[in-house]
């Protein structure tokens, strides 16, 4: 053997060495959705770049928030890594719970990022999670049956424009309902869409001094307007319906229209799951004129606990896994329409990714979302279809189970916002916000 | 006449059990075919009951995505293990309660039921610093413990009722024989208290098999058992129904497949002492 080989055979051996030295396995808590799912399956890839390799636990969504919000909060350290949301990552941040994500690589690019989505994964100008994918809220409908109504959909309609639209689509004979929406009590569900909606209609949920707006004429007119066009024009048992149930309403052919999260999109337009898949158009969500539209923004993100002993593994799986390299290796295996949406602008630049049917629609509604000013007179929270208050989300469950008892008509419309008023507010002044 | 009556009486109470056990066993039979649907298939409106396209197409992603052999030999082991340990220190509980009643055995046998009335949520941040303290979260050992504490009441509540039927004159003249403690309950009460003690084991299997809070909320990847790997199949954002069924299918499967073999001993261990 040659000095040359041994010099090599040495150099090779100590790299191997200091490579499984530093190889880390990293626990990551996750949700089952589709873009999640299908990131686990290129971990592979990952490891093979790294070294390092990772265990994922996947947990139903309110699951997930429990046992991420106990581990966090008694510094268990289970996880490495943790899915959370765009309401979870500006509070967990302020509390000091999560690691700054500021010194990404340059080749990370993190100016990339879409400007709403770095802003409301921020807290003080520090990035604490990294959007893997965003999503924003639109309406979906059926060209054809827009068509058949002799209407067509503006790219920016009205609500106004949108209940009469519903009303010619029923038919009710062969069980085609002008539109579907979430009524489901929830915060995430029902609450989530009807905070949005309420937006257009000049609602808010608190003023400047964090009194409940309930008893204002804007949440009764959205609330209103939301049951008088569903009770007209909307699904049996729409009350209980939420993203799946709509989502399988569509795809049957079932909707004249659906005003839902963005994501939808790829799987209205699958031809394998959707009867529809070649019918259907976008608009963006609806507005009143007031200058707020009702489309929400919302984004699920890789954060890291603080007190975690791998982070500078933690921080390579993050910046591969919402990198520019993550969603061309998806694009290259499974095509533009299955990478991750809504998270880096460059996305949208891409010509071949701009041929997706629905990626102009998803970028304009994603813009238009603004959550630090979301509301049409001046509000003291952050966030569009949520409060980013601790408190918001047990509050805005119970006043969506109210609202959801006024759609299966359980109380009148009133009943249900002078509860909601008096939970709110009683919380509030529990909370010590009042 | 009477024997008439009785004949119909028969065929009703016949029916009836047919017709309730079956009503009890429907979201089961409801699970199995849902995964053995398409998702759309899954969430049809009306729902398909028979006559859908069978596909195993669900149980091929879940095995995929999934390693269920980990899960069902976490399950085996929290189950298993929480049982025999609840057993060891049930035993010699229910014996001394039932053949040596002190004026506060009762007081003591409710206290323990009392504890089973407090919301498991109430204890979560203590028992998860507790586990961070002695570094077993997300370990088996620590599930098999708590699952152990949780349903002791319930299996000295049921060892006791066992015991209380066989007649203290056994074990008085097994003692007069000459049997030391270890020897009586050993070698005379357990033998006689084996359909009793069997009954015991398999519904404690059953309750630690089935437990969610504490076995979602204190691990993550390493003790993970078949609750876990149900919950990981709802999905907030899409169609899940099918392979959550075929999930639920394959979790529950070795439950049931006990549960039949062994009801004979299930339903005369659980209905001891039930008329007299």
């Amino acid at each position: 053997m040659s000095i040359k080989t041994k010099l090599f055979a040495a150099t090779a051996l100590s790299l191997v060495s200091a490579s499984a030295l530093t190889a880390e396995t990293i626990t990551i808590a996750t949700v089952n959705n589709g873009d999640m799912i299908r990131m686990q399956g290129y971990t592979d890839n990952f490891t093979a770049k790294t070294g390092h390799t990772v265990e994922w636990v996947t947990l139903e969504e309110n699951v997930l928030r429990q046992r991420v919000t106990t581990d966090i909060s008694t510094k268990g350290g289970t996880f490495d890594i943790m899915t959370i949301g765009m309401y979870e990552t500006p509070i967990w941040g302020a509390n000091g719970w999560l690691v700054g994500l500021d010194d990404l690589s340059a080749d990370y690019d993190a100016a990339d990022i879409l400007p709403a989505m770095a802003g409301g994964l921020s807290h003080d100008g520090t990035l604490y999670a990294a959007p893997f994918y965003g999503e924003s809220s639109m309406i979906m409908y059926r060209a054809d049956l827009m068509d058949a109504a002799g209407m067509e959909m503006p790219a920016a309609p009205t609500w106004d424009f949108i209940r009469s639209a519903a009303a010619a689509m029923t038919d009710r004979d062969n069980d085609i309902n002008g539109i579907c929406l979430r009524g489901k009590a929830g915060w995430g569900e029902g609450g989530a869409f009807i905070t949005a909606m309420s937006n257009s209609f000049g609602a808010r949920w608190f003023d400047m001094d964090w009194n409940a707006q309930f008893d204002t004429d804007a949440w009764a007119n959205t609330l209103n307007f939301y049951k008088g066009m569903m009770d007209e024009s909307g699904p049996a048992g729409y009350a209980t319906n939420g993203f799946n149930e709509n989502l399988s309403l569509f795809q049957q052919g079932k909707c004249g229209m659906w005003i839902d999260a963005t994501v939808a999109a790829s799987f209205v337009t699958n031809p394998n799951d959707s009867t529809v898949a070649d019918k259907v158009g976008f608009a963006l969500a609806p507005d009143t004129g007031l200058g707020k539209r009702s489309n929400w923004l919302w984004a699920w993100a890789l954060a890291i606990p603080a007190g975690t002993q791998k982070e500078a593994a933690a921080k390579e799986f993050i910046e591969w896994a919402t990198s520019k390299d993550y969603i061309e290796l998806v694009a290259a295996n499974e095509g533009w329409a299955n990478v991750p949406p809504g998270a880096r602008t460059s996305l949208y630049e891409n010509p071949e990714y701009q041929k997706v049917p629905f990626a102009q629609m998803t970028l304009d509604s994603i813009l238009s979302a603004d959550p630090q000013n979301s509301t049409v007179e001046p509000s003291p929270y952050v966030g569009v279809q949520f409060a980013a208050i601790p408190e918001f989300a047990g509050i805005a469950t119970e006043v969506s189970q109210e609202f959801s008892a006024a759609y299966a008509g359980q109380q009148t419309v009133a009943e249900a916002l002078a509860k909601a008023q008096a939970i709110t507010n009683e919380a509030m002044e529990a909370a010590g916000y009042r | 006449m009477a024997r008439a009556v009785t004949q119909q009486r028969k065929i009703i109470n016949t029916t009836l059990a047919w017709g309730v056990g079956l009503l009890i066993f429907f979201p089961i039979l409801w699970t199995i075919l849902t995964s053995f649907k398409t998702e759309a298939q899954a969430i049809a409106d009306p729902p398909i009951f028979l006559g859908f396209d069978w596909t195993l197409e669900n149980y091929a992603a879940v095995m995929e995505r999934s390693n269920y052999s980990r899960f069902l030999w976490n399950s085996i082991i929290i189950a298993g293990g929480s049982t025999l340990l609840g057993i060891l220190i049930a035993v010699p509980a229910a014996w001394s309660m039932a053949f040596v009643p002190s004026k506060r055995t009762k007081d003591i046998l409710l206290w323990m039921l009392s504890t089973k009335m407090l919301p498991a949520v109430g204890v979560l941040y203590p028992i998860y610093l507790i586990c961070i303290q002695f570094g077993i979260l997300d370990s088996k050992i620590a599930l098999v413990i708590i699952l152990m504490l949780i349903n002791l009441p319930i299996i000295v509540w049921m060892l006791y009722t066992y015991f209380k039927e066989i007649p203290g004159e056994i074990l008085e003249a097994a003692r007069m024989d000459g049997a030391s403690l270890k020897e009586e309950v050993l070698y005379v009460l357990t033998p006689m208290a084996i359909p009793g003690i069997a009954s015991t084991v398999l519904l404690n299997v059953i309750l630690a098999w089935n437990e969610a809070f504490w076995t979602l909320n204190l691990t993550a990847a390493k003790a993970a058992p078949l609750t876990a790997f149900i919950a990981s199949y709802s999905s907030p954002e899409g169609l899940f129904y099918a392979k959550l069924s075929a999930a639920s299918t394959m979790a529950i499967a070795p439950i049931l497949i006990l549960g039949w073999f062994s009801q004979k001993q299930l339903v005369s261990g659980l209905t001891f002492g039930a008329v007299k």
